[in-house]
């Protein structure tokens, strides 16, 4: 890690992910500065929130550009959750319609020269997935009470394989979190890391940088694909992990 | 890589995740969602009655089309009646009249063959004068004899006679 980043190259293609502090802020001696990360963080909600209440401002009948993307985001996470979950998941649809957004476009967002992906950020991603993990624990506590510990045995098991077969549905539980965070984390930092490499060699290589700015151009709409994806995955998981608390099963 | 090294910075962020996250969540559960959701709902509302609308509109018509068909039917029928009613009325008529007409003609008919009977019988009366006349002149010419009236008359119908 060291060795790249003083590698002898001018600009690593890591340092697009360093946290610069924009307005230092210290609170009792913790230090939660805004940061690039958050100014990211607050385009992204300024954006959502512009699309979702502007956009529908009019409460048009007939829907114009803007009040029909926004109409097409709230179907597409309802039809997700009711494919996932069914009616029930209703109540959380607020919940995964904020979660998929914020990622979609903070993803999105990241694509943007010279701009910065708060999503790379382990922190970021394990924050969030430990937010659906407890939230889903609890859900399924509340909802089953004792009877949720019955999730950890898998139906039609025989009775002398629980010995080995809890520890490994609580161990799959209790990684659901590092899952979900390594997934969007380490897809972002790679899609990030590798379009920076390519586009170093363009410049590198003279007239032949032309092959690798070709693949820049390719890797970028990848990415954009990647970017859709991940908060799709996300999403989806979620629900996923939702309709399991709900219905252990 | 910044991720793993500027651990200092990990409060900060998750700080301001759970900030703009927050704000974002509560915002679009409380404002934005619901606005949408009416939006959706009042359109699916409104389209529901427009398709019921149009759903009676063609019972509607239908029903138009039915009741138009039936007094079509029934002027056609009435039609028929009268047509097949003036037929029977026009043949009675046209049987009399040839009834009529029939009869007329026979009693022509009849009153010429008496006329023409008279006037065969009359010609045949006057052919036998005639025929008298020239038989008296003939017998002067020949024999130079007057021959009486009376005896020329009985040989002319003794010829006619025999001649049928």
């Amino acid at each position: 890690m060291a060795t790249e980043k003083h590698g002898g190259e001018q600009h690593s293609p890591l340092e697009q992910f360093e946290i610069k502090e924009l307005v230092p802020i210290e609170i009792a001696g913790n230090n939660i500065s805004f940061s690039n990360s958050a100014l990211m963080m607050v385009i992204t909600i300024t954006l959502i929130l512009m699309l979702m209440i502007l956009g529908t401002r009019k409460r048009a009948m007939i829907p114009g550009r803007w009040q029909a993307l926004a109409e097409l985001c709230y179907e597409f996470v309802a039809n997700l959750i009711r494919d996932t979950v069914g009616n029930e998941g209703r109540k959380y649809f607020p919940f995964i319609f904020a979660l998929f957004m914020f990622i979609l476009i903070g993803n999105m967002l990241g694509m943007v020269p010279y701009s910065f992906t708060f999503t790379s950020h382990i922190a970021v991603t394990f924050a969030m997935a430990m937010v659906v993990f407890t939230g889903v624990t609890i859900l399924g506590f509340a909802k089953h009470g004792i009877r949720f510990f019955t999730f950890f045995v898998p139906p039609g098991v025989p009775i002398w394989m629980w010995p080995l077969m809890i520890p490994i549905e609580i161990i799959s539980y209790l990684s659901r979190p590092v899952s979900l965070a390594m997934r969007l984390f380490a897809n972002m930092l790679a899609g990030h890391t590798l379009l920076k490499v390519f586009a170093g060699f363009v410049p590198a290589l003279g007239a032949a940088g032309i092959l690798p700015l070709a693949f820049v151009g390719a890797l970028t709409g990848l990415e954009l694909l990647i970017a859709f994806l991940q908060a799709y995955v996300f999403a989806i998981l979620t629900c996923l992990y939702i309709d399991d608390a709900l219905h252990l099963h | 890589m910044p991720q793993l090294e500027q651990i200092h910075t990990y409060l900060g962020q998750i700080f301001w995740l759970f900030v703009t996250f927050g704000l974002l969540y509560i915002v679009l559960w409380k404002a934005a969602l619901p606005r949408v959701s009416t939006i959706l709902q009042e359109r699916q509302e409104r389209i529901d009655e427009d398709l019921r609308k149009a759903e009676e509109f063609k019972q509607e018509a239908d029903d138009a089309i039915a009741a138009y068909e039936k007094l079509v039917a029934e002027a056609r029928s009435q039609a028929q009646t009268v047509i097949r009613e003036t037929n029977v009325a026009l043949a009675a008529d046209a049987a009399a009249r040839q009834d009529a007409l029939t009869v007329r003609i026979k009693a022509d008919v009849a009153e010429a063959e008496a006329r023409i009977d008279k006037a065969r019988t009359e010609a045949l009366a006057n052919i036998q004068t005639v025929a008298v006349e020239v038989a008296q002149a003939a017998t002067i010419r020949l024999i130079g004899k007057d021959i009486p009236t009376d005896n020329a008359e009985a040989a002319v119908a003794a010829a006619m006679r025999e001649r049928g």
